[in-house]
């Protein structure tokens, strides 16, 4: 069964296009040029059949749309950022909460050294600068969720800036090559998340948990270089398995420990660039790719009917596919920054300038840190396609799926096989049925190691590569057989018996002279016919290529 | 303190101006406009209510005026007057916590070990809906 590798599943949108093609407004016609059939569905206007296929002319106008990332991820530690109370998903509400996270009087912030360490590594795994003076700040503004009336946060100076985050994707016409794109990091910030309010609009009242205050967050702020959902969630993604190989974050964000903001524009290409509003509530990537791709349509309809866009804040409304404008946001907000009195700035150092007999807890080395940085997604993919000779695109669908690299690195591990044929099998067949099913990796009926046997089993040559597919299919019914069981089972050994094979050769041949004819005249295809016969009369258990050089032997015998 | 020019060359931009000091400049005479004055009461949830708290405001900010007296040019702002301290960093232990019971003591209202709050931010009435008594 030969299932597609793996596409990233957005609703195909841009398709390494960033232009998307109006019309004038004299005629409002149909979406011309290249969009996708996901916007044509959409778009009620599709319907006049003249324009569909209609190049744009020179003086109409392109819209180009620019999409910048404000991301907020959750710093895997033990202990808050400020405070030593416990960081953990789920927990009675306000038990994890110091007197500091309460914001009673007479405490103060005592910053987390792994906090810190975590900034650092993810700094330099974007190729940022890393400030070595960094200064904390106090942003003001009253939510119940926020006690201090104020967050700490790093808006002056941050601990990183001016860095870079690469990511990979597929263009072409069947989306089966990878091309690389970077989007530039602005800046990375330590801060400090707030509280959980659970609006409870029955009773008129707010219910406030604070276990959520005080953990640390990073906050990665990403220059306007995307310019439609599937660059965003691409970046994302990438950005989540670089978080996740540091160990930074789990960047997992249906648990809220991955977090991003979109501030969405669009403009015609080479005027100013247009008001942008910001998006929030995105808890997926899919859905994140959907909101801003959404917004992006809902603004050039927007201005292409003579409105105007308003610098507001909308939601994603997930169930409805669209974003709404959000209540509870009043205009402009002044947060009043102000240095943070209580902390003195963040001194980091290298080792030419590490302070002699410095206490090793309270300092950091920056050079230290970055040699103990373990293996990028894009070194690990780099290593894969030199290791056993795979496709860049083979390589990114082996990271991008959850659990799959391990499960290649076990079948590699256990198997005779060749790394192609591990590759092939595992990327086609095997992920192709988990798709089918909408399965995870860890969901699987098969394990590596029956894999790994059935790819033995096919590497010498006990049986055919289509007897192989059938034992997979068995093996997905999990019902306890080894490949090897099912194998005899089903009788699905290759016939080892050269002699009697060469037999069943002879009076296939003998019971179809007209096809023996036909190959004889030199017909190309009526040798595929008796290869055809002779492996139905074997019950599909001899090697077709073998088949094949038996019969040309016996033709030009005759 | 002062002679501290051999700084890390870092200039930190006066993001956020911190004091009044210039939004009442262009007054010159240092009087606080009825606007900030909403502002202010916007921002910090401060009721200023009588023309003495006004006045008082605008004498707070006449007095650190006296500042620009100090000669500072070329010499680099301090970030605070902790800035030669040493930042502790802490283990990444957990040490605190688990007193939920001693915390919701201090709540008016608790709801199954949550804290209860007004829902969602309440506008503060507009300008011309408070007394006017800045205009008397």
């Amino acid at each position: 069964m030969a299932a597609p590798v793996l596409r990233w599943g957005c609703p195909g949108t841009c398709r390494a296009i960033a232009w998307v093609y109006g019309v004038p407004r004299r005629r409002r016609g149909a979406w011309t040029g290249s969009t996708s059939s996901w916007i044509r569905g959409q778009s009620s206007l599709a319907q006049e059949p003249l324009h569909t296929s209609r190049k744009p002319r020179k003086g109409e106008h392109k819209w180009a749309a620019v999409v910048g990332l404000e991301i907020h991820a959750q710093i895997s530690s033990n202990s808050k950022l400020f405070s030593g109370s416990q960081v953990c998903f789920a927990a009675p509400p306000n038990s994890l909460v110091s007197f500091f996270d309460a914001s009673l009087p007479g405490t103060l912030p005592v910053l987390n050294r792994r906090c810190v360490e975590a900034a650092v590594m993810t700094g330099l795994a974007l190729n940022c600068h890393i400030n070595k003076k960094s200064l904390f700040d106090r942003k003001h503004y009253f939510y119940a969720d926020l006690p201090a009336g104020y967050q700490i946060t790093q808006q002056r100076l941050p601990i990183a800036v001016n860095g870079s985050l690469t990511y990979g994707i597929c263009v072409g016409k069947r989306r089966s090559q990878v091309t690389t794109r970077t989007v530039r990091v602005k800046q990375i910030q330590l801060e400090q998340d707030s509280g959980k309010s659970l609006h409870d609009d029955l009773r008129s009242q707010t219910l406030v948990d604070l276990n959520r205050a005080g953990i640390g967050l990073l906050e990665l702020v990403l220059e306007p270089d995307l310019s439609c959902g599937e660059e965003a969630a691409t970046a994302v993604r990438e950005l989540q398995l670089i978080l996740q190989a540091l160990g930074t974050s789990q960047a997992n964000m249906a648990e809220g420990q991955l977090r991003v903001d979109a501030n969405v524009s669009v403009h015609h290409p080479g005027e100013p660039l247009g008001v942008r509003t910001e998006v929030k509530n995105l808890n997926s990537i899919r859905f994140l790719a959907k909101a801003i791709d959404y917004e992006i349509q809902r603004q050039i309809k927007e201005l292409e009917n003579g409105g105007e866009i308003l610098n507001e804040t909308r939601s994603f409304d997930y169930k409805l596919g669209c974003t709404v404008p959000m209540r509870d946001k009043e205009g402009k907000q002044d947060y009043r920054f102000m240095p943070e009195p209580n902390l003195p700035p963040l001194l980091l150092y290298d080792t030419t300038s590490l302070p002699a007999g410095a206490d090793s807890q309270q300092v950091i080395n920056v050079d230290q840190i970055r040699e103990r940085l373990p293996e990028l997604p894009s070194v690990t993919r780099e290593r894969l396609i030199q290791q056993y000779g795979m496709l860049p695109e083979h390589s990114f669908t082996l990271l991008n799926e959850v659990g799959l690299l391990e499960f290649f690195q076990n079948v590699i591990k256990e198997t005779r096989a060749e790394p192609k044929k591990v590759t092939s099998w595992v990327l086609n067949t095997f992920l192709g049925y988990l798709k089918l099913q909408n399965l995870a990796v860890r969901e699987s009926p098969v394990t590596a190691s029956a894999l790994a046997e059935l790819l033995d089993l096919l590497d010498s040559k006990a049986i055919s590569s289509s007897a192989a597919k059938q034992v997979f299919e068995e093996l997905w019914k999990n019902e306890g057989k080894t490949p090897a069981q099912i194998v005899s089972e089903k009788k699905l050994e290759l016939m080892q018996d050269q002699e009697a094979l060469e037999q069943l050769c002879r009076s296939v041949m003998q019971g179809h002279p007209e096809v023996v004819m036909d190959v004889k005249k030199g017909n190309p295809r009526a040798i595929n016919r008796l290869i055809g016969l002779v492996r139905k009369a074997t019950l599909g258990r001899a090697d077709p290529a073998v088949i094949k050089a038996i019969l040309e032997k016996q033709l030009s015998c005759h | 303190m002062w002679a501290r020019a051999v700084r890390l060359g870092l200039r930190v931009p006066l993001g956020g101006r911190r004091g009044f000091t210039s939004k009442a400049d262009p007054q010159g005479s240092g009087r606080v406009t009825a606007e900030v004055i909403e502002h202010l009461e916007r921002l910090a949830l401060v009721d200023f209510g009588s023309r003495e708290a006004v006045a008082r405001l605008e004498k707070a900010i006449a007095f650190a005026d006296r500042l620009h007296a100090v000669h500072t040019d070329g010499v680099e702002p301090m970030e605070s007057v902790l800035e030669d301290r040493c930042l502790y960093l802490r283990s990444d232990n957990v040490v605190e916590g688990n007193c939920a019971e001693e915390l919701l003591q201090n709540s008016h209202r608790v709801v199954e070990e949550y804290f209860v709050a007004p829902p969602g931010n309440i506008s503060l009435p507009k300008l011309d809906e408070q007394e006017p008594f800045l205009h008397s």
